[in-house]
């Protein structure tokens, strides 16, 4: 705060007596927050806290083992853990060629489509669902045809990671084009003019640069995944081992145990805390050293 | 803060007309006072928290309410019975708490919420759903059991669910649904969309589904039978609009809207 009003006034001619040229300059990087900023921003994240931790404080412990290991509990936890992969896989299958179009390319309808990729965050996860359903539902568009191929989705797990893909995929092409844009495109001109194909550029330029973003974004798709709910309920259906995910469980058990329901909901949380920190931290370090500053800090702001 | 207007509003209104009451006595306006003999006139604002299953019904009814004392206000709220015993637990707004099975009222009760004994108002039963054209050209409950048919049921841990259990051991059935639902509304849902080949829903569900359905009748000598119990919550500050409310849905006028929307006596 203090060396953010100090500048300025050193700048002036008269200021110049206290703060040397070497201060000046540490000082114009200008790291500094106003107090309140502060103050706001632990609002912000007592906002957060405060309801985990009303949560937490509702866990009947006694109970807990029993609760989360129980059958259904098991089977919940195993299928969200394995779809949720499965969907973070396709994510970074289909995603890296949408955020590099939209980061590199240029062509009609740009704007177009990043629009529709976004689409998946604002609208309602059941609004997702229901489109899902009219599309590879029985006598949903594509759903007819493949249901006279004998391929039927819905009820099936593949609706449910089809579910998931759907809504988590916009946080992976967007946490990836934000990266490719502030990474630039310096060093893959570098490395075309010094020959390197457009396929060579991408694997070992362009890819080992935005590696960071891409992780960010797979972690928050694995995340949102985990989290799905709305979608997988109207197109997948719910069923032990087969479709019934932890939040689809966590929902059930609530109607009539809702000591249960809380235990899964801290199970939940858990894991998705323990896989952000894991993923988040892992790549962080060998990748500050090894790439130039803006690229780490981008993955901090992702 | 809104509430608390809402409330001096109210009984500034009940002041004003308190005073005016005398001047008022011989205008036309007292004689055609509805027959409902309503000592004092109510007013205020109800909150109705009511299953999911009686949305049609119950906003009917409180129409009618509203009409009969033009100075009350019916707010609804529809959802699980489950979700709703939760809500009121933990601190909404509740007058009258109408649900679609007497476990989730035991649950209120046992919270000490519930004002004297909770009335059975109505009763439902399930019936089997097809999708028009009948896919899996089922015709009995039998067949929706057979392999290969995408049956979907509720989840036995929601009243539905429970029942369609009871149903199919009642008929010595084994269920193999292809999903679970958690609610009634989405198994509706997943018939009426042509997803499943077969339902297991209300009879009031599949009769506000109208033509998106065909109804298949279960055929059971015993079908098990869900009651719908209605009780006041008592820490309503509207004790007096909650009764009128119940005494309503109780009434020959509510349950003529419960029978014409296909729900059994109590």
């Amino acid at each position: 705060m203090r060396a953010l009003a100090s500048p300025r006034t050193s700048a002036k001619p008269d200021g110049g007596t206290r703060a040397g040229r070497g201060t000046r300059r540490r000082a114009w990087q200008y790291t500094g927050v106003p107090a309140w900023i502060y103050v706001v921003a632990a609002l912000g994240a007592l906002f957060i806290l405060l309801p985990l931790t009303g949560m937490v404080a509702q866990v009947n412990w006694g109970q807990f083992w029993p609760l989360v290991t129980s059958e259904s509990s098991v089977a919940a936890l195993g299928l969200s853990l394995k779809t949720a992969a499965a969907s973070t896989a396709l994510c970074i299958v289909f995603g890296v060629p949408l955020a590099l179009l939209l980061a590199r390319a240029q062509f009609a309808g740009q704007r177009i489509l990043r629009a529709l990729i976004l689409l998946p965050l604002v609208v309602p996860p059941v609004v997702g669902g229901l489109a899902l359903l009219y599309t590879f539902g029985r006598s949903g568009l594509i759903g007819r045809t493949l249901e006279l191929a004998g391929i039927s989705i819905a009820f099936s797990t593949t609706a449910v990671v089809m579910a998931q893909t759907f809504v988590a995929l916009p946080f992976l092409v967007l946490s990836l084009e934000g990266s490719l844009r502030t990474a630039g495109q310096k060093y893959e001109a570098v490395a075309a003019t010094l020959g390197a194909r457009p396929g060579t550029v991408l694997r070992r330029v362009t890819l080992p640069l935005v590696l960071p973003g891409l992780i960010s974004g797979a972690v928050l798709s694995f995340a949102r995944s985990l989290g799905e709910f709305g979608a997988t309920l109207t197109f997948a259906g719910s069923l032990q081992g087969v479709t019934r995910t932890l939040p689809l469980e966590i929902y059930l058990q609530r109607e009539t145990d809702p000591d249960a329901a809380v235990a899964l909901s801290f199970l939940l949380i858990a894991v998705a805390v323990v896989v952000v920190a894991v993923t988040y931290r892992a790549p962080r370090s060998p990748l500050r050293t090894l790439l130039s500053g803006p690229v780490a800090e981008r993955s901090d702001a992702a | 803060m809104r509430l608390f207007t809402k409330a001096a509003a109210a009984a500034l209104l009940v002041l004003g007309l308190a005073a005016c009451a005398p001047a008022t006595d011989t205008s036309p306006g007292a004689a055609s006072t509805p027959a409902s003999p309503a000592p004092a006139e109510l007013s205020g604002t109800l909150n109705v928290f009511a299953a999911a299953s009686l949305k049609g019904t119950f906003t009917e009814l409180a129409t009618q309410y509203e009409q009969a004392n033009p100075k009350v206000k019916v707010s609804l709220s529809f959802d699980g019975s489950s979700t709703l015993v939760t809500q009121i637990k933990e601190g909404a707004p509740a007058d009258v708490f109408a649900s679609a099975d007497k476990a989730n009222m035991k649950k209120l009760s046992d919270a000490g919420l519930v004002q004297g004994t909770p009335a059975d108002f109505a009763s439902n039963v399930l019936t089997l759903v097809v999708p028009p054209g009948n896919p899996a050209n089922i015709k009995s409950f039998a067949d929706a059991a057979k392999a290969g048919v995408k049956l979907v049921i509720c989840a036995p841990q929601v009243p539905c669910g429970a029942a369609s259990q009871s149903d199919a051991k009642a008929a010595g059935l084994t269920l193999a649904p292809v999903s679970e639902e958690l609610n009634v509304t989405s198994v509706l849902g997943k018939v009426t969309s042509g997803e499943a080949d077969a339902g297991l829903v209300y009879v009031t569900d599949a009769k506000t589904a109208g033509a998106k359905v065909t109804a298949i009748p279960l055929g059971l000598d015993k079908p098990t039978v869900n009651l719908y119990p209605i009780a006041a919550v008592n820490t309503s500050k509207v004790p007096d609009l909650a009764q009128g409310f119940m005494d309503l849905v109780t009434g020959a006028e509510g349950q003529k809207v419960l029978s014409d929307a296909g729900f059994g006596k109590p």
